[in-house]
């Protein structure tokens, strides 16, 4: 009897596997049928390149490089590009260790990381950091009769911090006249997991309303007591399956959710790709690192306007000099197709992501042109 | 004698070893090290890897107030989860082996109990989709219900959550997975229930009740035990049902049915490994040692009772 359950669960387990192994096929088919039409030769150089590039980091950037490495095997057919998405930390550990020729990272690397890169890095041991990947964070909402939302930063964080516990609070009213707003408890949905995602937003929070939050700044959730869903997925579903449930995510995963206004000075912003692009290109570049380094703080509390501040910025991190001449090629030659407007393009389709503005983009070509080997 | 020697019947008194018999003792004297072995590697590797998270200073373990402090809420979690499982799933799955064994027809209980064992198939991701999108919101109102009549006993105090995503249902999900497990080994030691035992109650005047009661129960209890012991086994290490339907925020807490419930440690490692490095790792490596003592120690307990019981339960 016993054995015969396991059979059975082998063979249950067996008919999915093979069930999610074809809808992945289909997936990368769509994927590399939409990188067709485009056009071809977003590649920095024209010449045709072979041969195999190692990445590892950021799983926020998973669903950009499948629609970057698809649209790329179309100008590049003999170039593989293999990027595992073991997370941010491991894919910069990974790069310092030598083990992979370039990382994704949500963060930029930290003094310590730097050090070891410019260690790793051959010739002069420069470092190049790209914000390569921009991508909004919407506050999502289900409330019943709700369809549009203004919130102001102290709302937000009022909310999220759960001071703000109901709907019909004045603060809400105040800056939502023409909303009407039920009498209904607030239910603040966050991430489980520890996520870049979840860092960048209570960066936000804490720069756009120090006031109200107070917690300390990381990629896990600092407030007990909320309701808690594992990855973006979770969180979106956890906000649909509630009433009066409210939470952050990637809008492009948002559905029929309702999507807020965020406060930035006197007008409230919608989270849309040229205001996300809009608020990275507004922020300072981080001080006192190499040449080629375009690591930025964004200007979590900017007032001007079309900027949505609620961003996280992915990066990708190499060297600007590297040991052998063929991977120097491969990683100048991808990057120059990841900033390209095919690039960008190709990953705002495949994850919802802002392109990146004309002015980031001389920027990464600067950096890109440098890349040698030595 | 030594003259008189007798035809001895054919083979000498020390068997043959045949290759095929050396081959297979080594085999499986073989595998059983390998057992060993593997228990002894893995117990190696958290216990080393475990290591610098113990020694390191408090401020270094994520959450900043060391080791304990991160773990513990942890344990508690999953050992409230565990204990919901079993508290649900025991008198359940004991009820079904009975009826399996003493009450339905024949016909009836072959096909039922193929069903139960059919639950112990279905994949534990099938599970946590099942309650997060089915089973949670169901019990929304249900819950609420428990927060208005019931919100003066601290497990349910309430507020209620939205989703329905609450240690009680993780515990509820969790008793469904681990119900075919107990009920599998009490229906076969029921099933063992000497017929004598039962035909003696009977004579004396019992119900089927009382014969239940007097003979088949107090037989099989040690049966019960170590199927309950090994249901609560799966319900420790469990992981994505619990990591899809539990929501995880807040410490340790009795409140079953709010939104902030302490994660269990497997969930726990299942959330926080992608996005960890260095002494992070070796704190949920850490965790993984702690939830590996105290499978050891649940199964070694289970293993005790019921050799400790087989020697009173009559069946010798």
């Amino acid at each position: 009897m016993n054995l015969g359950t396991k059979t059975r669960a082998a063979t249950l387990s067996l008919a999915l596997a093979g069930t999610l192994a074809l809808a992945a096929c289909g997936a990368a088919n769509e994927e590399s049928d939409a990188a067709e039409g485009g056009t071809a030769g977003g590649g920095e150089a024209g010449e045709q390149l072979s041969g195999t590039l190692v990445g590892a980091g950021a799983s926020s950037q998973q669903a950009a490089m499948q629609g970057w490495t698809a649209a790329y095997s179309s100008v590049q057919p003999d170039v593989t590009v293999n990027y595992d998405p073991v997370g941010s930390g491991g894919g910069r550990e990974q790069f310092v260790a030598g083990g992979t020729d370039f990382a994704g990272s949500d963060a930029y690397l930290d003094e310590e990381e730097l050090t070891a890169a410019e260690e790793r890095c051959a010739g002069d041991g420069q470092v190049f950091e790209l914000p390569n990947y921009i991508a909004p964070i919407a506050v999502v909402h289900n409330v019943e009769g709700v369809d549009s939302l203004n919130l102001p930063p102290e709302v937000v964080a009022g909310i999220f911090a759960q001071q703000i516990t109901n709907w019909n609070d004045p603060a809400i009213a105040e800056a939502n006249p023409d909303v009407q707003l039920p009498d209904l408890p607030i239910t603040p949905v966050n991430r489980s997991d520890e996520s870049g995602t979840t860092e960048n937003f209570a960066e936000y929070l804490a720069a756009a309303a120090p006031d109200v939050w107070t917690y300390e700044v990381s990629g896990d959730w600092p407030v007990p007591g909320g309701e808690a869903g594992q990855g973006t997925s979770g969180v979106v579903q956890a906000v649909g399956a509630g009433n009066g449930t409210i939470g952050y995510a990637d809008p492009s995963q948002a559905g029929d959710l309702g999507i807020a206004a965020i406060g930035v000075g006197e007008e409230f912003v919608q989270p849309t790709p040229e205001a996300a692009a809009a608020v990275v290109e507004n922020s300072e570049r981080v001080e006192g690192r190499g040449e080629y380094d375009y690591a930025i703080d964004i200007r979590r509390d900017t007032t001007e306007s079309g900027n949505y501040p609620i961003v996280q910025v992915s990066y990708h991190i190499g060297c600007v000099t590297y040991d052998e001449q063929e991977t120097a090629d491969l990683v100048a030659d991808f990057m120059g197709f990841v900033v390209s407007e095919e690039g960008q393009q190709a990953a705002a389709d495949a994850a919802g992501s802002a392109p990146i503005s004309d002015t980031l983009r001389e920027q990464a070509r600067t950096a890109i042109d440098a890349i040698n080997a030595g | 004698m030594t003259a008189t020697r007798t035809p001895s019947p054919p083979g000498p008194t020390r068997p043959v070893r045949r290759l095929g018999d050396r081959v297979f003792a080594g085999s499986a004297r073989g595998a059983g090290i390998l057992i060993l072995v593997i228990l002894a590697g893995v117990a190696a590797f958290l216990v080393a890897e475990a290591v610098p998270a113990i020694t390191a200073p408090a401020e270094e373990i994520p959450g900043g107030e060391g080791l304990t402090a991160y773990i513990a809420p942890l344990v508690f979690g999953t050992l409230l989860a565990a204990l919901i499982a079993l508290v649900v799933a025991t008198p359940l799955a004991v009820a079904i082996a009975l009826f399996i064994t003493h009450f339905a027809p024949r016909r009836l209980a072959q096909g039922l109990g193929y069903l139960v064992d059919l639950l112990a198939a279905i994949p534990s991701i099938v599970y946590g989709f099942w309650g997060i999108s089915w089973l949670a919101p169901k019990m929304v109102p249900f819950y609420r219900w428990l927060e208005d009549n019931l919100g003066f006993i601290p497990f349910f105090a309430g507020p209620t959550s939205a989703t329905g995503r609450t240690m009680l249902t993780a515990g509820l999900v969790l008793a469904i997975m681990i119900l075919p497990i107990i009920s599998a080994i009490s229906r076969e030691v029921f099933l063992q229930v000497p017929t004598l035992h039962k035909e003696a109650a009977l004579a004396l005047g019992a119900t089927r009740w009382e014969m239940i009661k007097m003979a088949v129960i107090p037989y099989g209890k040690s049966g019960i035990i170590g199927g309950s012991m090994l249901g609560l086994g799966r319900a420790l290490g469990e992981t994505l049902a619990v990591t899809l339907v539990l929501s995880v925020s807040g410490g340790i807490t009795f409140n079953l049915i709010s939104s902030g419930n302490p994660a269990t440690i497997a969930a726990n490692i299942a959330l926080q490994f992608p996005e960890s490095t260095g002494i992070a790792v070796n704190t949920l490596i850490a965790s993984g040692l702690a939830l590996f003592v105290i499978t050891l120690v649940v199964n070694m307990l289970a293993r005790w009772i019921v050799n400790r019981r087989a020697d009173f339960s009559g069946a010798n």
